[in-house]
């Protein structure tokens, strides 16, 4: 034991505070904190007071009455009786729904161009160039406006349907028309039909169906997939004892394909196509002009976004890796795909979340073109019926940080798995 | 668009209680200009001409209270609002009065806490369809493509409309009338709905409008008329008499043309009390003797003002109709000036 006596305590003076640099930090934070706080503070006062002012206050129960007005694109079932809540579902719905289209579509060409740009080919790498430049030097809200007024200014009329001046595409499978393009939609004829779920939940506002056929046909096609990585892993095995491999590759595509075409044979799986009939084309998949040109404007936006980070996180690539593959006999291809591109991934990964986001977020950009997203519904007409802005903007706040939040969350542990980890 | 939307709310929220106090008139007197709330551009009831002075016959109550608070008709602000955010204009103080052919309807008044003042028009939804396209009645546009306007009593009727007479459409919701124009001309929509005379202002803009048929169907009631926010009894009543004054005008025979002569002096009491040679009904509202006078001789009374902009002799070609004086068979009507 030490006999060292503590050196005698120093009392505390209040001047300290300032003086002394172990107190002075919390000192400014805590300074800080409290001017941060009273600003908020008086905020929500002033707000609330206003309020009371107008006569108003903050209550969220117009959100159980019937909305009143119709929407065109339904994920779900909605009619004007619905309740505002369900058609801020209903837009919710179509938020997501663009959100993951334009992510996929986003980071397939955007993994494209970048790659592409980085080609030896002189042309090929200039042509991407200039997409890129073009692409990300342009507000994408302007990119969104301009492709809705071409699909709806230049695409074939209805009436030129009628009239035979324009033809469906594929067999009279596909029509594209300035209100949108018409698809063939995948229909069952021994359908199981749907499970709903949340039914009877705030006055029915949040209940959907889900597809048996669907679920099914999943569960074979995945079933399938494990099936034949088993087959692999066999494969491996025989191959690490006797060093011959079979071949197991029509083996393995055919327990995959063979059961998930039984099953659609089973629920009398065909194609629905649309028809002109009346005023519209009826039948077959809707993809309004307004989903398309928001689609398509925010994924070739951020394709361009990414497509930097794709050239960046394969430039950090050190060039001995390269080398070191080809020394070992690899084909470019084969080093792109094996050395280069996993490597990349990790370093890609971050920048690309972000990106994501970005995309998630300008999906509110839907108004400008009337696409019914949640900021379309209920920011824009419930908003506008009930006269409820505070509510329904921090409703739609709330919302978005939801939707980000999650899409990050996601993200980071995916990449907090392959990461690379270092010792 | 997110950012002005949440902007609104913010000033609505944020600023309003200074705008709202009342003492609106004082405002006004003090800016020396009126802000008016007008649409976007609908010819004959609100649009900048070729020199951007906006004219119409909304315009025209504009005008009647800034002659009749400013003593110059001129004296105006006006803000071009949207069906999306005229509320929020109003609401926020961005401007002083609307006169956009807004329907009085019952959440406007009583939840969304405005005032309207009177009726200068009333409406009815309708349908306006391509002749081409062969339809004779609203009842057979089951399936069809229909343009609105958002933030609209005419997206509630429409769906009403549908749903009891059990028929589908297909939405296109649209933010301005120049862009419903737009859609609807390039096919993009095959029926364009709003009040009827909403369709033939819009109409009459067309290249063609003899190739497009306004169907027989009127589905609501569109009671348009200015309004004010609720709480500031003093500038409502100033609004609400000045419309008053140029009906009242109509029916007792004051014009732009003879009010110089009528304003000497007449046997009739009530055209003396409006124009300020008996009585003092200008000093109960805080203003000067000639408040009406002013407001009537600056565009005109309401007949006038109807048939200038959006009579049968105009592009637009609106008859009289409900609009006439009630002595005619019409609903026009002022409560007397006493
Ligand atoms: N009366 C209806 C509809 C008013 C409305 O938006 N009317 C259209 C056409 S009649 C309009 O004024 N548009 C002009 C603009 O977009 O600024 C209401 O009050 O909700």
């Amino acid at each position: 034991m030490t006999t060292l006596t503590d050196p005698p305590k120093a009392s505390f003076r209040l001047s300290m505070l300032i003086y002394d640099s172990r107190y002075r930090s919390i000192t400014i934070q805590v300074v800080a904190l409290i001017g941060f706080l009273i600003g908020i503070a008086w905020l929500v006062n002033n707000t609330l007071q206003n309020l009371d002012a107008l006569g108003k206050t903050i209550e969220f129960g117009f959100l159980k009455d019937p909305s009143g007005y119709d929407i065109n694109q339904r994920l779900i079932e909605y009619t004007s009786r619905s309740t505002h809540a369900r058609a801020a579902f209903v837009g919710l719905l179509n938020t997501l729904l663009v959100a993951v289209m334009g992510c996929v579509l986003a980071t397939t060409i955007g993994v494209f161009v970048g790659v592409m740009r980085l080609s030896k080919n002189w042309l090929v790498a200039k042509v991407m160039t200039v997409y890129v430049e073009t692409l990300r030097n342009v507000p994408v809200l302007l990119w969104i406006v301009f492709l809705m007024a071409i699909l709806s200014e230049t695409m074939p009329k209805l009436k030129d349907y009628k009239t035979g001046a324009a033809n469906m595409l594929f067999g009279n499978s596909i029509a594209i028309t300035n209100r949108g393009v018409y698809v063939p939609e995948p229909l069952f004829s021994r359908s199981l039909g749907d499970v709903t779920v949340l039914k009877g939940i705030y006055n029915d506002s949040f209940y959907f169906g889900v597809s048996l056929d669907l679920i099914a046909i999943l569960a074979v096609f995945i079933g399938g997939l494990l099936i034949s990585k088993l087959i692999k892993r066999r494969a491996d095995v025989i191959q690490a004892a006797t060093g011959d491999r079979p071949a197991t590759w029509y083996l393995r595509l055919g327990v995959i394909v063979v059961p998930t075409l039984i099953v659609l044979i089973l629920l009398g799986f065909h194609l629905g196509f649309p028809e002109l009939k009346g005023f519209n084309f009826r039948g077959g998949i809707h993809m309004r002009n307004s989903l398309v040109a928001l689609w398509i404007a925010l994924s070739l936006y951020t394709a361009a976004f990414i497509a930097e980070i794709v050239r960046a996180g394969i430039m950090a690539i050190s060039k001995g890796q390269t080398e070191a593959a080809a020394a070992l006999g690899l084909r470019a291809n084969k080093i792109m795909s094996l050395v280069v591109l996993p490597q990349a991934l990790r370093i890609i990964f971050p920048p690309l979340i972000s990106q994501y986001l970005n995309l998630t977020k300008n999906t509110s950009l839907a108004i400008a073109v009337g696409y019914m997203d949640i900021t379309g519904t209920l920011g824009g007409i419930t908003m506008n019926q009930t006269g409820r802005e505070l509510e329904c903007v921090l409703l739609l706040m709330l919302i978005y940080l939801v939707i980000s939040l999650s899409i990050s969350s996601v993200m980071n542990w995916y990449n907090e798995r392959v990461k690379l980890t270092e010792r | 668009m997110k950012k002005s939307v949440f902007f609104g709310a913010l000033t609505v929220a944020s600023l309003a209680a200074g705008a709202v106090a009342a003492g609106t008139m004082d405002d006004v007197k003090a800016r020396g200009k009126l802000n008016c709330g007008v649409s976007t551009g609908l010819v004959g009831f609100a649009a900048p001409d070729a020199n951007g002075t906006w004219n119409g016959f909304d315009v025209g109550v504009c005008r009647a209270v800034a002659a009749a608070v400013l003593g110059d008709p001129t004296a105006i602000e006006f803000v071009p609002t949207t069906g999306k955010t005229r509320f929020t204009a109003l609401a926020s103080g961005e401007v002083d009065m609307l006169a956009r052919n807004t329907t009085w309807t019952f959440t406007r008044d009583v939840d969304l806490k405005f005032e309207f003042v009177g009726v200068n028009y009333y409406d009815g939804q309708g349908f306006m369809a391509p002749k081409s396209l062969g339809v004779t009645s609203a009842k057979d546009l089951d399936g069809a493509t229909v343009c609105i306007q958002t933030g609209t009593t005419t997206e509630l009727n429409l769906a009403d409309f549908f749903r009891s007479n059990n028929m589908s459409y297909e939405p296109v919701p649209i933010e301005t009338n120049a862009e419903a124009q737009q859609q609807y001309l390039s096919g993009a929509c095959d029926v364009l709905t709003t009040d009827a005379s909403g369709l033939a202002a819009t109409r009459a803009s067309f290249e063609n409008p003899k190739d497009h048929v306004i169907l027989p169907e009127i589905i609501s009631k569109e009671p348009l008329g200015p309004l004010v926010r609720h709480g500031d009894n003093q500038w409502g009543d100033l609004v609400r008499w000045t419309l008053n004054a140029l009906i009242s005008a109509e029916e007792l025979g004051i014009t732009s043309a003879n009010i110089d002569e009528l304003a000497k002096g007449t046997n009739n009491p009530e055209i003396n009390r409006i124009l300020g040679t008996e009585g003092d009904l200008g000093a109960m509202l805080g203003l000067d003797k000639q408040w009406a006078y002013r407001a009537i001789k600056a565009g005109g009374n309401y007949g006038e003002l109807f048939e200038k902009n959006i009579g049968e002799n105009t592009p637009i070609g609106l008859a009289r109709g409900l609009n006439a004086q009630w002595k005619d068979g019409g609903l026009i009507y002022s409560p007397p000036f006493r």
